[in-house]
């Protein structure tokens, strides 16, 4: 659960997130989002804190964006119906963002002088995507996942490897020790064509590769750091490589980097070669608009605004997809 | 009931037969396996066999639930139970609404919650049976007189469409 103010789509006024990290910790989970029971407890305090925060006046809102999937339905519920609640009393306009296109959207909102048209690739817990972004348009889907996020391999094999949470921290603090070059994992989808990834078929290898050495005997230290750097290894080159694709073909020389698997600091590494190499520019917003955050969509539903969008108070949630947007 | 697939393709293609196999008004499906034992894809098998495009079937570990809508009017609803901790969570991810006439339902990592399960299902377990990459078992037990029909002719179509005679478990109880 996640509140902000926003003026004008771009200066962020509070930004306020409800950490379920150590709530869910112990669980192993994949993104700190779950119980929406929890999200009806706290929606109230976190709006206030956010309006508190911005010194700003529920009545000096002047208009309300609110996620409307994908994700959780419950969780997602408790946030629309909130945001459909103060809209109609504040007699003010809402929109329904997609997630997403938050995410894309936090783009922008760290870096001001970011024109379209540009390529964003969104690295998350949930969504593996490339997208094309053009000005005062519905960003356009080039390819996605077809199985597993790329963050969500990072948390299975962080479980595999019987490392913390979140996953993704733990196995890049476990891969700098390790030789990425030890196990040579597959780069799935790398040669076909089109955008699509795939992420299902390297976490079943590192469970292969975990299985095997522990026939030999318990997993040791340097075990783990080499499957941790070679799985990361593999990881991020699927995703350099998908980007450098897209932006070739589509002919585009700038690409941002967003969610939170781009605070992974090989992958900046990686694109930051990649960008000298093929000569095109990338910037990956700050972590705090990486990882879920309402500032991101409040931007995204500005950008609606500006555009013309509203939706009326029969707007519904959604599990996957792009639903009613 | 037992069968041995040797490839990820002959997985989803089992999966396909059972979903020929499936009542009209709809059936709980219990799918487990370790990480990686190719649980997303027998789902992906199986809403292909229901008519849904497998591409568009992706991991439902964080969404929880994904729901598709199938061309006779039925629905899909492909749970995952792996960030779930409680029965509590699963009620909360809005299981209940799913218990519906017409709605199948395929949940991985359900096993966890069997006591809040609904007693006539199928539990499938994916295993890794050697250090054959490729090499899946699938053992299904049913629970209950409409998962031991759709079991029984799932069988049947095991039989007679792959080829293979799927092996008759040792002990089953139902």
């Amino acid at each position: 659960m996640a509140a902000a103010v926003v003026r004008g789509g771009t200066e962020i006024l509070s930004s306020v997130v409800q950490g379920q990290v150590e709530v869910h910790e112990p669980y192993g989970g994949v993104v700190p989002e779950l119980a929406s029971r929890d999200h009806v407890r706290c929606v109230s305090a976190v709006v206030e804190a956010a309006l508190a925060q911005a010194g700003v006046p529920s009545h000096e809102l002047t208009a309300i964006a609110v996620t409307a999937g994908p994700g959780l339905i419950g969780s997602l519920l408790v946030g629309l119906s909130f945001g459909k609640a103060l809209a109609y009393r504040l007699g003010v306009p809402m929109v329904g963002v997609h997630h997403l296109n938050g995410h894309l959207a936090s783009a922008e909102l760290a870096d001001a002088s970011l024109r379209a048209p540009y390529i964003g690739l969104l690295t998350s817990g949930g969504h593996t995507a490339l997208y094309r972004i053009e000005a005062d348009a519905t960003p356009q889907l080039l390819g996605e996942t077809r199985d597993d996020a790329v963050g969500e391999a990072f948390d299975k094999v962080a479980k595999l490897l019987e490392l913390g949470f979140p996953g993704g921290p733990a196995v890049s603090a476990a891969a700098e020790s390790g030789d990425a070059a030890a196990v040579r994992f597959p780069r799935p989808m790398v040669n076909r064509a089109g955008f699509d990834f795939s992420f299902s078929g390297l976490k079943t290898a590192v469970a292969l590769e975990v299985e095997r050495r522990a026939e030999r005997g318990a997993l040791g230290a340097a075990d783990v750091a080499d499957i941790a750097a070679s799985f990361e290894a593999a990881a991020i080159e699927v995703l350099v490589s998908r980007a450098r694709q897209a932006l070739r073909e589509q002919g585009i020389g700038r690409l941002t980097v967003v969610g939170g698997v781009a605070a992974n600091r090989r992958l900046r590494a990686e694109m930051a070669n990649a960008a000298v190499e093929d000569g095109f520019e990338v910037s990956f917003p700050p972590p705090a608009l990486c990882t879920d955050n309402a500032a991101m969509i409040a931007a995204a539903g500005s950008q609606l605004l500006a555009r013309g969008d509203r939706h009326g108070l029969d707007l519904n949630s959604f599990s996957r997809g792009s639903g009613p947007l | 009931m037992r069968f041995h697939s040797r490839s990820p393709d002959a997985t989803q293609a089992a999966a396909g037969l059972l979903a020929a196999s499936l009542p009209g008004d709809g059936l709980l499906l219990v799918l487990s396996g370790p990480l990686g034992a190719g649980k997303t894809l027998f789902a992906k098998g199986l809403a292909e066999g229901l008519g849904v495009d497998p591409e568009a079937v992706t991991s439902p570990t964080f969404a929880i639930c994904s729901e598709y809508d199938l061309a006779d009017g039925r629905r899909l609803a492909h749970l995952d139970g792996y960030r779930l901790e409680s029965a509590a969570e699963l009620e909360s991810a809005g299981f209940l609404d799913l218990l519906v006439t017409g709605t199948i339902i395929l949940i991985e990592w359900g096993e966890r919650f069997r006591d809040a399960l609904p007693a006539d299902r199928i539990e499938i377990q994916i295993s890794r049976p050697d250090e054959t990459p490729t090499h899946r078992r699938l053992d299904a037990v049913a629970s209950g007189p409409t998962a031991a029909r759709a079991l029984a002719e799932w069988g049947s179509k095991l039989v007679g469409e792959i080829g293979r005679q799927p092996e008759l478990p040792e002990e089953k109880d139902g």
